[in-house]
């Protein structure tokens, strides 16, 4: 019962036609289409449905981004960020509306949806990319809030300035300054700012679970762009009164933006905290943000690049490929970027996709022709693709 | 997760004592020229030098290897030092009005890694000294010493000061002698009238003890007058009444006259004759460079000798209008008149001579002057006064130092080899004295092995250094000047014009000394160096894209070097070179001495700076980086295999030159110069003593940072088109596997500032497994180096790449070329899968090969807050087991400590306080050697030695024989001062932290803590004469506070670039 068409664009050239994906029950396309071709979200719905037989079903178009993320398309708007972001292959899922992809997303219901429906198309909650929330809600002073800024996929500035300045700390020998890190200043639509859970003289107090007591601006800045990836920050507000209070199990807040559909801000509940066990313990709260997957989501996201075509030694001479001797015979150029090239996937595809689109258009330039000519270079094993 | 509860435990006591016997850390000793010297003394019973500084320093020195080191406890200049002769004390006086005692004894004995070391002699403070004030008499530059003079005896020391009065303080105790005190107006009461007419003398100048009558002390005034005092009889034997503003006297040998040197440039000659009261008028009175207005003669040696006419020695007297600028000293015997003609001030000078009582004459053996930036002694014995070569305190920086490589275990051959050059170009000293100063006794034994030290230089010429023991002396001197057209060439064979020139010439100039800090060209810089001991083929590359290979040869040779261009930008469009020009080659034939001959220039075009370079031997390639690609050469067949373009397209800082001048910078230049000014207003008013608790100075300089705007941080993520991403960090040669699992071969890495690795496999004719039969007969000359990419890896934090190095399958890092070939090292496993250790500035990591994936890690930044800016592999031995040693990664980071790790698994060891993190240049200049041993510049003249080896250590230990025993006397106030054995650079805690420590936290660093990019610190900072440090470098400090936060990270990551990284 579960149904969905995964479909591969080739801009601006058609490559290849489909498979079917017995395990995940799936069909698989890839066709190509002119990139000025089509300029409205209907046109190419309906495209979609005669490519895939499905007149009259009514169907959810996503499509993975240049970092992997599922967004939808269903507006004009979202169709062309959608295939500007194809470079040159877009992926785009076709799910029946309705059914829902397990391990994708969880929970969800109908209704947001069909509310909208009416006026603007905003997709449900789950079409949405988190790109912060609040964490540890209960294992943190009330005065404190741990955010993590989800820089992932948002093409928008984390946005914001830290500076040093004096921190009142409530000691038994009477009130005492002690040097500290603050929010300086938020860059406009910036991802900080757009969250609204940052602001301008926040001391921020712990970056990823490390303690910045100590620590020079300079230390805490590294530290910062060193995680900016995925930015877990500890701030005592300097607004206090927003503060938010522990509720039992919902003790987490999330927030979330849809990038694609033009920064509208939703809010939904997130994932369950982490370990009950370290409550009041500060040490262990940090340590479990260390260890947990959520620190290491940026883990090898290093995109590695390989030439299929270096020649082993065994292999005989005559079946290396052209372009290796080409490369021989013309040292000076260097180039070698007409070499056909696969993308090995490291454990994050989110990350992978990402870079390998970018390398892919930045090595090949133009010559989308060898990428074409070349079967191999288009390896897509199901163990890297498994959405 | 397990991986990270591993790290944390990290208290395995077996563990522990393992990393106790391999690791310590410790500053050794200190290489070349002391920075900002200020006095000078020698004892000439015990042969020992000692030489001050503005930081407070005093570094005594006697043979070679004799080396001892003080610091006072404030950073004030050492005004003068006067040895106690023979009996290993010194006393020595600040700039702050006190003096201080210093003894040389027997330090106690340490426990490094588990065995106990006997003490060395050390030199230690034992006592200070003030002048009281004068009651009645607020002003203090009354009781300003002025001159501090020990009589002969050694028990009492004579105080001049400002106000004009004569004190005097018993030895060694330190202790005031009330009744002995000469006020100025006992002196006036004596004078006749018409000289007194109502004016103060003036300071004392000068106080000299008679030479025959112990107890009779010249006074000079300022003014002029010098009275002939006798202590025990309290009144003056003599006046002497000079019209003339004193500067210096000097007796001598048989007292029978004494000679005071003026302020006008003049010198008089005084008869010293009993029965005389008064005398009006000098015997004679010269002013050498008249008649025209002249400078003062600061300081005047008078030396009697056998020969005949006593030997005259002064320093300044220059006609005021014509050479007021120069820095000379005078030696005049009879006819002979030469002029020293130095390039930096003089400090202060003295003769080594004979002493003995029962000679007639002092018969001067050499003289030894103490310059601003270095140590030039005179031998006096050898007709026509040559200079003599110094054994110790070289100037490391007569031309700034750009970049430096340490070289472990030179085989014999080529040491002998580069002696015999460096001996070669020496020849025109014809100087067979042997180094006058030879006091104490070198206990050290006889290093192991030889070690070179390699330093670039701004002016295009490498140094190459003795540093196996503690004193590093100068073995040969490489020019690559020659192998271009400059602006400045010259006829080779002037010297003959030279010397007629001279004879005509008034006053008889002759420039002595080698410090000469105004490059001719600063292109000509040397940004790289890489040699192969084994092969004797050196590397250089320098500040416009220029790679040298050169050869060493023992022969002289005349011959052209070959040119190769290599075009880094690859057609590359949009971009323009805005820099400066490439260097002219010289095409035709040069001759070339012995030494290393140039044999192949590769010029890079755009001919931005070489950034890095790598070399090896066996398949005879280089490869080199600038800022806009690499490029690999086979010098052997003279063809370029590859260049490859690393330019971001939205990179366009890439394109101007250190030289360029943009409109920008003008402005910035402006804004800057502003900050700094703004930012000398506030150090000052930091610089007040508040002896107040660490949070309220904490506090008070918080508040003080209120006032102005506070220094701002962006951040973001590092994104792809920061500018200069494209500038290659490093290159790596290696044998490994990147094709497959079971064929290895040849392969080169290249990481760069945007965390790009690529790497190539190389086809190397007759290297590689299975390939060369394979060609079979294929004629193998025909046959070229080619180059294939293999993999790209972009990290995916984009922090620029520190080092990649190959590790074999046993995690150890590959040998040299030739070493394991020629059996010098234990072969490589290549059984087993290989790795790739890569150093970013924010993670260490380890990848598997030929798959490249992740294996281990440590990500030092988001743990840390710090970046790394060095890394090396070092080969730790154990100092308890003789046969147990351990590959550590050793790496440097920003805030200029260190940190090891093991490998390949990359667990954190200990951490180190090293530099301070201020010293950008210190960091920047830092290098490890093979074995645990390091250096870094602590001013730009000296390089400090530390070990980071419980095993391995490079330190002075040596004795001196003394007339009392060797062990601390009692003090008189009981406060023992730390035994400051090494470091006039105040030692950080030399403490080590275990992984489980905490770091430590202060309230009190935010003071000295500056930001060092923080534009408020750049008036401390003294860059001027690191040539390593470009415009680019200090753009932090130059850009305005929005330019800054845009440009930070690009900048920071600047900072960082230069000198040789140690893994090959």
């Amino acid at each position: 019962s579960l149904f969905h068409h995964r479909t591969t664009f080739f801009l601006p050239l058609i490559i290849d036609f489909g498979m079917l994906d017995f395990a995940f029950e799936a069909e698989y396309r890839r066709f190509g289409l002119k990139k000025n071709g089509y300029v409205g979200f209907q046109e190419f719905y309906q495209l979609l449905q005669s490519i895939h037989h499905i007149h009259g079903v009514d169907v959810l178009l996503e499509y993975a981004d240049i970092h992997g993320d599922l967004l939808p398309i269903n507006n004009d708007e979202n169709f062309q960020k959608a295939f500007a972001s194809a470079n040159p292959v877009l992926r785009i899922i076709v799910t029946i509306k309705g059914l829902v992809l397990t391990g994708l997303r969880t929970g969800g219901s109908g209704s947001i949806h069909s509310k909208n429906k009416s006026s603007l198309m905003i997709g449900p909650p789950q079409n949405f990319r988190q790109i912060s929330s609040i964490i540890d809600v209960d294992i943190l002073p009330e005065s404190h809030r741990r955010v993590r800024l989800h820089k992932y996929g948002s093409n928008k500035p984390l946005g914001f300035y830290i500076r040093d300045g004096v921190s009142i700390r409530v000691t038994p020998q009477g009130v005492e300054k002690v040097p500290g890190v603050f929010i300086s200043r938020l860059v406009k639509s910036g991802l900080a700012e757009s969250t609204g859970l940052l602001a301008v003289n926040d001391e921020i107090l712990e970056v990823n679970g490390i303690d910045v007591a100590g620590k020079s601006l300079d230390q805490v800045t590294d530290m910062m762009v060193a995680n900016s990836h995925n930015l877990i920050v500890t701030v005592k507000p300097a607004n206090q009164r927003n503060n938010v209070v522990p509720r039992g199990s919902k003790n987490s807040m999330g927030h979330s933006g849809s990038v694609g559909s033009g920064g509208s801000i939703g809010s939904a509940l997130s994932h369950d905290s982490q370990s009950p066990a370290s409550h009041s313990n500060p040490i262990t709260a940090s340590s479990s943000i260390a260890e947990g997957d959520s620190y290491e989501e940026d883990d090898d996201g290093d995109v590695i690049l390989e030439n299929d075509c270096l020649p082993t030694y065994r292999s005989h001479p005559g079946t290396n490929s052209n372009s290796s001797t080409l490369n021989r015979d013309s040292p000076h150029q260097g180039q070698h970027s007409s070499i056909p090239q696969s993308v090995s996937m490291p454990n994050s595809l989110a990350a992978a996709l990402s870079h390998s689109s970018t390398m892919m258009s930045h090595h090949n330039g133009g010559s989308a022709h060898s990428v074409g000519s070349s079967q191999e270079s288009m390896k897509e094993d199901g163990n890297v693709i498994t959405l | 997760m397990m991986k990270f509860r591993f790290r944390r435990q990290g208290t395995d006591p077996q563990r522990e004592k393992i990393k106790q016997e391999l690791f310590a850390f410790n500053k050794t000793v200190e290489h070349g020229f002391p920075h900002q010297p200020s006095a000078l003394a020698f004892d000439p019973r015990l042969q020992l030098m000692a030489i001050g500084t503005k930081s407070g320093a005093i570094k005594i020195y006697g043979a070679p290897g004799v080396e001892f080191t003080g610091l006072h406890k404030d950073i004030t200049a050492v005004t003068q030092i006067h040895f106690l002769p023979g009996q290993g004390r010194l006393l020595s006086l600040l700039d702050d009005n006190t003096i201080h005692l210093w003894e040389l004894v027997v330090g106690p004995p340490r426990e490094v890694g588990g065995t106990k070391k006997e003490g060395g002699v050390c030199l230690k403070q034992v006592d200070s000294y003030t002048l009281p004030g004068r009651p009645g008499i607020e002003s203090c530059s009354a009781t300003r010493v002025t001159v501090l003079f020990l009589l002969k005896s050694c028990d009492l020391l004579c105080i001049g000061t400002e106000g004009g009065g004569v004190y005097v303080v018993e030895l060694p105790r330190l202790v005031l002698k009330e009744n002995q005190t000469l006020l100025q107006d006992q002196v006036t009461q004596s004078l006749p009238d018409d000289y007194r007419c109502g004016k103060s003398l003036g300071p004392v100048e000068s106080l000299q003890e008679h030479p025959q009558q112990p107890g009779k002390i010249l006074i000079g005034y300022s003014r002029g007058l010098v009275v002939l005092w006798d202590l025990s009889a309290r009144h003056a034997d003599q006046l002497f009444l000079g019209k003339q503003q004193l500067e210096s006297l000097v007796w001598e040998r048989s007292g029978g006259l004494f000679v005071s040197s003026h302020n006008d440039g003049g010198y008089a000659v005084w008869p010293v004759t009993s029965g005389n009261t008064i005398t009006h008028q000098p015997v004679s009175s010269t002013i050498p460079y008249g008649p025209f207005p002249c400078k003062a003669i600061n300081k005047i040696l008078w030396r009697t000798s056998q020969t005949g006419s006593p030997v005259l020695l002064y320093s300044g007297g220059m006609p005021r209008a014509s050479y007021g600028d120069r820095h000379c000293l005078t030696i005049q015997q009879d006819k002979e008149h030469v002029t020293l003609d130095f390039t930096s001030r003089v400090i202060d000078f003295f003769t080594i001579h004979n002493l003995e009582p029962d000679k007639e004459f002092d018969d001067p053996l050499a003289l030894v002057v103490l310059l601003e930036e270095e140590l030039v002694v005179i031998d006096l014995q050898t007709p026509g006064w040559p200079t003599l070569p110094t054994p110790y305190l070289a100037p490391l920086h007569s031309s700034a130092i750009t970049c430096s490589c340490h070289i472990s275990s030179v085989p014999p051959k080529l040491w002998e080899r580069l002696i015999n050059a460096g001996r070669a170009q020496r020849t025109r000293q014809q100087t067979h004295m042997s180094w006058p100063i030879c006091g104490g006794k070198n206990l050290a034994p006889p290093p192991k092995q030889q070690e070179l030290l390699l330093t670039g230089h701004e002016d295009g010429t490498v140094r190459f250094w003795d540093a196996s023991g503690v004193a590093l002396t100068p073995l040969y001197k490489l020019g690559t000047a020659n192998c271009f057209h400059t602006d400045c060439d010259e006829p080779h064979d002037s010297s003959n014009d030279h010397d007629l020139q001279q004879e005509d010439e008034w006053p008889p100039f002759r420039k002595v000394g080698c410090f000469d800090p105004y490059s001719d060209d600063p292109r000509l810089g040397i940004q790289k160096i890489s040699l192969c001991k084994y092969s004797n083929k050196l590397v250089v590359a320098g500040t416009a894209g220029q790679v040298i290979v050169l050869a060493l040869n023992d022969e002289p040779s005349d011959h052209s070097v070959d040119v190769s261009v290599v075009d880094l930008l690859q057609d590359r469009e949009g971009f323009t070179w805005k820099g400066h020009d490439r260097l002219e080659p010289r095409l035709k034939p040069a001759p070339f001495p012995p030494g290393f001959q140039p044999q192949v220039l590769v010029q890079c075009m755009p001919p931005a700076s070489v950034t890095a370079v790598t070399l090896h031997t066996e398949w005879n390639v280089i490869a080199f980086g600038t800022s806009h690609g690499f490029g690999l050469f086979d010098y052997h067949r003279r063809n370029t295999v590859l260049a490859r373009c690393t330019l971001h397209p939205n990179d366009s800082l890439a394109m101007e030159g250190p030289l360029s001048r943009v409109k920008s910078l003008k402005k910035s230049l402006r804004q800057s110069f502003r900050r700094i000014r703004k930012s000398r207003v506030s150090g000052k008013k930091r610089a007040l003593p508040t002896p107040t608790s660490k949070v309220h100075e904490a506090n008070a300089a918080l508040a003080e940072q209120e006032e102005v705007a506070p220094v701002q941080r962006r951040i973001e993520p590092r994104s792809a088109d920061d500018s200069l991403s494209g500038v290659v960090r490093c290159l790596c040669f290696a044998d490994t596997f990147l094709r497959d699992g079971t064929h290895h071969g040849p392969t080169l890495w290249a990481g760069t500032n945007s965390g790009s690795v690529y790497a190539y496999a190389l086809e190397v004719p007759g290297v590689g497994s299975g390939r060369a039969f394979e060609r079979g007969g294929a004629s193998e000359s025909s046959a070229c180096v080619e180059a294939l990419l293999g993999k790209e890896i972009q990290l995916m934090h984009r922090a620029p790449v520190v080092s990649i190095s190959v590790l074999d399958g046993r995690g150890k890092p590959l040998p040299h070329p030739y070493e394991a070939s020629q059996d010098l090292a234990i072969a490589p496993d290549m059984t087993n899968a290989h790795s790739v250790l890569i150093a970013s500035e924010e993670q260490l990591k380890v990848f598997s090969l030929p798959k490249v994936s992740a294996k281990t890690k440590f990500k030092l930044t988001a743990h840390e807050g710090c970046r790394v800016r060095k890394v090396a592999l070092v080969l730790f031995s154990s100092a308890a087991q003789e046969d147990y040693s351990e590959h550590t990664l050793v790496c440097l980071t920003n805030l200029g400590d260190m940190h090891l790790f093991t490998i390949p698994g990359l667990r954190p060891q200990v951490r180190y306080d090293c530099i301070r993190k201020e010293d950008i240049s210190g960091i920047a200049s830092c290098l490890f050697t093979k074995n645990g041993q390091g250096f870094y510049l602590i001013s730009p003249s000296e390089y400090e030695r530390f070990s980071l080896s419980a095993k391995v250590l490079t330190e002075p230990l040596c004795s001196v024989q003394l007339d009392r025993p060797l062990h601390p006397t009692a003090t008189s106030d009981g406060t023992s001062m730390h035994p400051q054995a090494n470091g006039t650079h105040r030692k950080m805690a030399g403490r080590a932290e275990g992984q489980t420590e905490e770091p430590p936290c202060s309230l009190s660093s935010p003071i000295q803590e500056t930001p060092l990019d923080s534009p408020l610190s750049c008036a401390d900072l003294t860059l001027d004469t690191t040539g390593e440090l470009t415009v680019e470098d200090v753009r932090d400090f130059l850009t305005t506070v929005d330019e800054a936060e845009n440009n930070l990270r690009n900048m920071k990551e600047e900072e960082g670039r230069s000198t040789g990284i140690l893994i090959n």
